[in-house]
């Protein structure tokens, strides 16, 4: 029997065998052992289920952060009219943060739906493995003695299991992915639920923490940039006597839209 | 032989392509530990490639226990840094 030697096969072969130790016990009966891979098939099809909850759950996300990149930027232009810089300074900040979160989960989508699609594949081949399997153990049982096909079918039951740590692997790949993430999009959450991103005109004097909290998440000279363009756009509105919002009051709806 | 490319599927090929993946894997493993980032990407593509290249694919139905199992195509440098360096899982 042909193998490899290299250290990385023997490396990811050996995660497989510990994968595939836990699932199996030696000491299973024939039909037991196809319950029980039917039964692991269910568990693979729930791990989909929850990548695809995951995705979907970050895709939620993703609008809402579309919509308040509009809203900021609505803001942003109504307070560089206005002649208020602080309070564009800030906006343009909130809509800075939601733009690099909004890259970020683009590519957080895009990575989980090929997860998807792999782990669909897998469960595919899993499935059919199964259901030889199924057949094969029938033919076996025929054929052989009670102890040889015993041995017989472990083998295979083992050729099976190999496929199923597989899956397993890729789920917990999959896993790990989102994990990586999460400290970024939960900081993020919580400037989201704090209110945030919301409506740049309810900021009040004690807002000290999240707005420390978006200067280490925003680009500055981003944000420098961006100001800059804008005050060239508008040229300033030239009447910063009479301010169209202030901090605390209610502001206009972003539907208004004027620049 | 059986190679398994994990989260990819089986492949079935001449016993003789040993030597040859014996030597791409080396390959992997040493830019890997060389920390050679920028080679990483073609040495572990040279790899995935020559086995989906010279072997046939073994059908879904069909059980067989691999020989040799390689990682995942999306494996990354960190993730390989992380596994196959200094002695590994199994000292050589």
């Amino acid at each position: 029997m042909a193998g490899l030697t290299g250290r990385m096969s023997t490396v990811v072969k050996a995660k497989v065998s510990k994968l595939l130790d836990r699932a199996e016990d030696p000491a299973e009966t024939l039909d037991y052992s196809y319950q029980k891979q039917v039964e692991q098939l269910q568990n693979v099809k729930k791990g989909i289920a929850d990548v695809v909850t995951a995705k979907k759950r970050l895709q939620m996300q993703e609008s809402t952060l579309q919509q308040s990149v509009v809203k900021l930027d609505t803001q942003a232009r109504q307070a560089v009219s206005a002649g208020q810089e602080d309070l564009a300074r800030a906006a343009l900040e909130r809509k800075n943060v939601a733009q690099t979160e909004l890259q970020s989960l683009d590519t957080q989508v895009s990575e989980l739906e090929e997860q998807q699609q792999k782990l669909t594949d897998s469960e595919q081949k899993l499935r059919a493995k199964i259901e030889a399997f199924r057949t094969k153990k029938e033919v076996i049982k025929a054929q052989y003695s009670a102890a040889e096909a015993q041995v017989r079918i472990s083998e295979a039951a083992t050729g099976v299991g190999e496929q199923m740590a597989d899956v397993g692997l890729a789920m917990q790949r999959a896993v790990d992915k989102t994990e990586n993430m999460k400290a970024r999009a939960d900081a993020v959450s919580e400037l989201e639920a704090a209110g945030t991103f919301d409506d740049i005109t309810q900021l009040g004097s004690g807002e000290d923490d999240i707005d420390r909290q978006l200067k280490q998440l925003s680009s500055q000279p981003a944000v420098d940039d961006e100001l800059a363009k804008m005050k060239n756009e508008i040229g300033q509105g030239g009447a910063p006597a009479t301010p169209q919002i202030a901090p605390g009051e209610t502001g206009q709806p972003s539907e208004s839209g004027q620049a | 032989m059986i190679v398994r490319i994990s989260g990819e599927g089986q492949y079935r090929l001449p016993d003789s392509d040993a030597e040859r993946l014996n030597e791409l894997e080396n390959g992997v493993v040493s830019v890997v530990e060389a920390g050679r980032e920028d080679g990483y990407a073609a040495a572990l593509t040279a790899l995935l490639d020559y086995v989906r290249a010279n072997g046939t694919l073994v059908a879904d139905e069909e059980i067989e226990t691999s020989n040799v199992i390689i990682p995942p195509a999306d494996l990354t440098f960190e993730e390989a840094a992380r596994e196959f360096t200094g002695e590994g899982l199994i000292p050589d």
